[in-house]
């Protein structure tokens, strides 16, 4: 594997030649929010969070599906930056309804963490207070549209790791939506194993375990790399 | 708060419009450093104090709950000409949160799914009928009907927030919290 050298913030630094920007700059130290990405599943770029500069191009790039280039000059906290990264949140935030007050994952949420982290203390924008189903059709789990941003990790991990392809996504732009068993009833499917990976990497309370009540819903992330370590490396560490 | 500077007292208020009362119970539970305060504001309009009308030349009002109805409309815009400083004070003041459930539902659909539907009269929706206050079409954050000067999250905001919200502003500070304190919910 080859190496290439670049700048992240006026610093040097070398990298394999097929990494992503994103796990390059994370090496360094530096935090950048996303809400799509996990380690494990592929890259989507769909959250926008992790945009940074690259010199050269006007356009803000994604840094999770961005390839690292010889050369490159690569930005992460300037202030154009640092506000669209508010704008997103802000968005994310008035799409649908995020009521953190009376969610199962206040306290334990990605995106009430994230939004925090950022400085988002209201949104400037008209809430669009969506009317949205829940459907609560599984034996085990509920789907809560919404708190859904649309990261798509349990489509992913349904489909890349579990294998069963039981989540996808259907509609354009805001009507957008996660559905299960090609647009039936969860509760419906016949693909769906009730392995529950999608419920562990959902960011949002729009999977949940059954039973859990306001804030005692908990997300253990680190099942994937315990799977995908023991698959690839027969390495069983939990 | 240095207390040997000031000698005029702060003139604060707190408002109370679509909430659950949840953020002044909050307020109070400052317990002892209410009396901390009290040495340097003077508590001239709160739904915890038996003043009728809000008073002119407010410093800083602090503003609990969403504006959900006719009336909370109209105390917004009083607050807002006679106060200097209007704080969002609380997730239903900052986002609509729980108040603003209703709003994926029209308002007589509402009316009619609460009250017409339930036991007893029901009350009137759009139109004002003298005793109670007509509803908005949607409830509203505070800062989407008039300017806010500082933003202060939580379903209630920690009493401990609160205190540090509320020592800078009468230390003559923007509102500036630090990340674990700017959660909602």
């Amino acid at each position: 594997m080859s190496v290439v050298t670049l700048h992240i913030n006026d610093e040097i630094v070398s990298a394999r030649s097929d990494q992503k920007l994103l796990e390059v700059i994370r090496e360094q130290g530096i935090e950048i929010p996303t809400l799509c990405h996990m380690d494990g599943i592929s890259e989507l770029g769909g959250c926008r969070l992790c945009l940074v500069e690259v010199k050269g191009s006007n356009r803000l790039l994604a840094a999770c599906v961005t390839p690292v280039q010889e050369g490159m000059s690569v930005y992460t906290h300037s202030e154009r930056l640092v506000n669209y990264r508010h704008i997103t949140m802000e968005l994310l935030l008035s799409e649908r309804n995020h009521t953190c007050a009376v969610c199962v994952m206040n306290g334990h949420c990605e995106l009430q963490y994230e939004a925090a982290e950022l400085g988002v203390d209201h949104v400037r924008y008209e809430y669009m207070t969506p009317d949205l189903p829940i459907d609560a059709s599984h034996s085990k789990f509920t789907l809560d549209h919404n708190r859904c941003i649309l990261c798509m990790r349990c489509v992913r991990v349904c489909d890349e790791v579990e294998g069963a392809h039981t989540l996808d996504v259907m509609g354009r732009g805001t009507n957008s939506r996660i559905i299960t068993a090609l647009n039936r009833p969860w509760g419906d499917s016949i693909s769906c194993t009730k392995c529950g990976k999608c419920v562990q990497v959902c960011p949002t309370g729009a999977l949940f375990e059954k039973g859990s009540s306001v804030g005692e819903m908990e997300k253990r992330h680190a099942f994937l790399s315990w799977i995908l370590n023991g698959r690839e490396r027969k390495e069983w560490h939990w | 708060m240095d207390k040997q500077k000031r000698k005029k007292k702060i003139r604060l208020a707190t408002a109370w419009l679509g909430g659950c009362a949840g953020c002044h119970m909050s307020l109070l539970d400052l317990d002892e450093r209410l009396i901390d305060l009290f040495e340097v504001v003077e508590l001239v309009y709160s739904p915890i104090a038996d003043i009728k009308t809000f008073p002119k030349a407010v410093d800083v009002t602090l503003v609990e709950g969403a504006v959900a109805n006719v009336d909370h409309l109209e105390l917004a815009e009083v607050i807002r000409r006679n106060s200097t400083i209007v704080v969002s004070f609380g997730d239903c003041a900052v986002t609509g949160n729980v108040t603003s459930l209703r709003n994926r539902l029209k308002i007589d659909d509402l009316l009619t799914k609460v009250y017409h539907e339930g036991p007893g009269t029901a009350p009137r929706g759009l139109e004002e009928d003298g005793i109670m206050p007509a509803l908005i079409p949607k409830v509203l954050p505070l800062h989407q009907v008039i300017h806010i000067d500082g933003y202060l999250p939580g379903c209630p905001p920690e009493p401990d927030h609160i205190w540090q919200a509320v020592s800078t502003l009468l230390d003559g500070q923007p509102v500036r919290l630090t990340q674990e304190m700017r959660y909602f919910g």
